[in-house]
């Protein structure tokens, strides 16, 4: 298996990864046309919705909380593959991540826009979002500073706002590359105006240096903080199924695990698309593919302590909830994300699948399925079975409208994502030149080790 | 007395590092190896520093100011408007209740942090800048360069320091 070659000279990479903002592959265009179309449906959706009412969603009481929740968490969960990949693995110093941390980190960045949007869509009146901010008004009202909800509004900007200037600061040296490499022409501006005029000073690297480390640190405890919050929506409510305590570390683990599941996915469609597989190498994708399985044990170990603080409890509708999802209407697709969730994922511990990009392909997207489908099995079955007789029964379809928004919303994502792909550079070019740079250094230091043993 | 600048590019870094070291040890008149020598390359070289000799950076003191600031700032806020149910009936609650109000108390102190360390990035890396006239792409892709700027009497005797290390390229400019 070959790995990124330590004698790779560093004019080649600035050359392929330019070569990647402007002769993608053809199904670059292929994907976008059909993320398009996908974006358009629903944005035709959420007129129908809008000008309608919120019943074309088909959720009434007591089912509150439909698709549109279900989405939102799966999509702020998929946002966290960009901090374990960016900040997680740059403290560790894991020097694999460098050549895939960059488009991790847009996948959070795009991840958490479209998570915003299901919030809004959610809401119905979208003039009224305006709400949820907390500002002085003449009648003296707040939000509800104690509700989860408002803390989670605040975890999400503040997580959207840090990773959108986390993925900045880190891609300044390579603007400046491209800047002085492109054509003149509106993009060559573009590169001008963003790389604020980086000259790779001394200086310059030191602070770029402390701030990069200093901004990964506060990443890794925000990015807890918000899938604990989000957690919290459901683990502060008094709802049978979800008042449990291992909620937070629940999440965050489905977090984590549909982020690298997402990572796999676009990993590979990046690396044909953009013909980086010098860059995004099979020994890459192995050690992430490792990362998945660990992933993937920890959210089945959770899930189980999950079902096992249900079943052991003395509150019989949360365990009567627990049986209505094993075996009620909503059934197939709680087996359907246990076995996405936790049979899938083996696959990965037989060593011919880690490198086997089909595979590896198919298996990504069932985990990214089993992954919303837990977002969706946490939502739903709560709701049809409360703690009122007069709530049980009460199962919930989403309607045609509701599954647009959800399907469009991955049109959206892919939009963004490819977009910014094309426009901005999605490999690190000065990391991978200091990956090779450290690792060419390695290879000299043993070289003569062993030179002067003989 | 006008000083002028010159660019000197190598084209790996230990040749970069001899030349320091020479002009280091050279004692040139009219040239302050610390305070006239910026050395640009396309890497974080961690070797820079060992050469340059350690200096201070300062974005540390403005994250612990941003996430202080931000922190207090979010109690403050939510307190103040929490103080205005003064005169509600709390029911024997509190009214500044801590625990809930320290999860946005903490998101607060993230995000002032992250906000004012990036201002002290921009502030202590001197961004956003005009590129300086003496700049070459080549920086971009895989070459060092040394920058100085020394008295008219000094540029003799670096150009020949950077001459005499198979300097791949000199840029000389008038200084204002």
């Amino acid at each position: 298996m070959k790995d990124i070659r330590e004698d790779i000279a560093w004019a080649k990479i600035n050359q392929d990864v330019m070569k990647s903002l402007e002769n993608p592959r053809k199904l670059y265009w292929v994907i976008l046309f059909f993320a398009l179309m996908a974006f358009g449906f629903g944005v035709g959706c959420e007129i129908y919705q809008y000008q309608t009412g919120m019943g074309v969603e088909n959720v009434n009481n007591p089912q509150v909380w439909g698709l549109y929740i279900a989405t939102f968490i799966f999509w702020i969960g998929m946002s966290h593959s960009g901090t374990l990949l960016s900040a997680i693995l740059h403290l560790m110093h894991a020097d694999w991540r460098k050549p895939i941390y960059r488009f991790a980190e847009a996948m959070t960045t795009f991840s958490l826009m479209t998570a915003g949007l299901f919030v809004m869509v959610h809401i119905g009146r979208l003039w009224q979002f305006y709400y949820s901010l907390p500002y002085p008004n003449e009648r003296g009202i707040w939000p509800n500073f104690q509700s989860p909800l408002l803390w989670d509004a605040m975890a999400i900007f503040t997580y959207l706002s840090s990773s959108v200037l986390f993925l900045f600061v880190g891609m300044i040296p390579d603007l400046a590359i491209v800047r002085d490499t492109m054509h003149p022409g509106w993009r060559k501006k573009l590169y001008t105006l963003l790389a604020l005029g980086w000259e790779g000073t001394d200086r310059q690297w030191r602070n770029f240096r402390v701030t990069y480390l200093t901004i990964a640190c506060f990443l890794i405890p925000l990015a807890v903080s918000v899938h604990s919050i989000v957690a919290s929506d459901f683990g502060m409510s008094q709802q049978p199924g979800w008042h449990v305590t291992s909620f937070p570390p629940y999440f965050v683990a489905g977090a984590l695990y549909s982020g690298c599941a997402a990572i796999i996915t676009l990993f590979i469609i990046l690396r044909y698309v953009f013909k980086f597989e010098e860059y995004m190498t099979k020994p890459i994708l192995k050690k992430i593919v490792r990362l998945t399985f660990a992933i993937a044990m920890v959210w089945t170990y959770l899930n189980a302590v999950e079902f096992a603080s249900v079943w052991y409890s003395h509150d019989q509708v949360s365990k009567d909830v627990l049986i209505q999802k094993a075996t009620g209407t909503y059934a197939p697709f709680w087996w359907g994300m246990i076995f996405c969730g936790s049979v899938v994922p083996l696959v990965f511990a037989f060593k011919r699948f880690q490198t086997n990009i089909p595979v590896l392909f198919a298996v990504s997207l069932l985990l990214n399925l089993g992954m919303w489908l837990e977002r969706w099995m946490i939502v739903a079955p709560t709701f049809a079975h409360g703690y009122y007789p007069w709530t049980w029964d009460n199962d919930q379809w989403p309607s045609m409208v509701a599954w647009g928004l959800v399907f469009a919303s991955f049109g959206w994502f892919t939009l963004l994502f490819m977009i910014f792909c094309k426009v901005f550079p999605s490999v690190s070019m000065y990391e991978v030149k200091e990956m090779v740079y450290h690792r060419s250094l390695h290879l000299k230091k043993n070289e003569t080790a062993e030179q002067g043993a003989h | 007395m006008s000083k002028r600048h010159l660019l000197a590019l190598y084209g790996n870094f230990d040749e970069a590092e001899a030349v320091v070291k020479e002009l280091r040890s050279a004692q040139i008149k009219g040239f302050d190896v610390n305070d006239d020598m910026i050395v640009k390359s396309p890497i974080e070289h961690p070797e820079v520093e060992a050469f340059l000799g350690d200096k201070p950076v300062y974005v540390q003191w403005f994250t612990l100011v941003g996430a202080l600031m931000g922190g207090l700032f979010g109690f403050f806020l939510i307190s103040g408007a929490q103080a205005n149910f003064y005169m509600q009936m709390k029911g024997g609650k509190p009214i500044v209740p801590f625990p809930p109000n320290f999860i946005l108390t903490y998101e607060m102190f993230i995000l002032g942090g992250v906000f004012i360390t990036i201002l002290g990035f921009l502030v202590c890396a001197g961004l956003p800048a005009k590129r300086s006239s003496l700049y070459s792409t080549k920086v971009s892709i895989d070459n060092i360069a040394i920058l100085v700027e020394a008295e008219e009497a000094a540029i003799s005797a670096l150009k020949a320091i950077f001459t005499k290390h198979k300097a791949l390229e000199i840029q000389e400019e008038a200084g204002k």
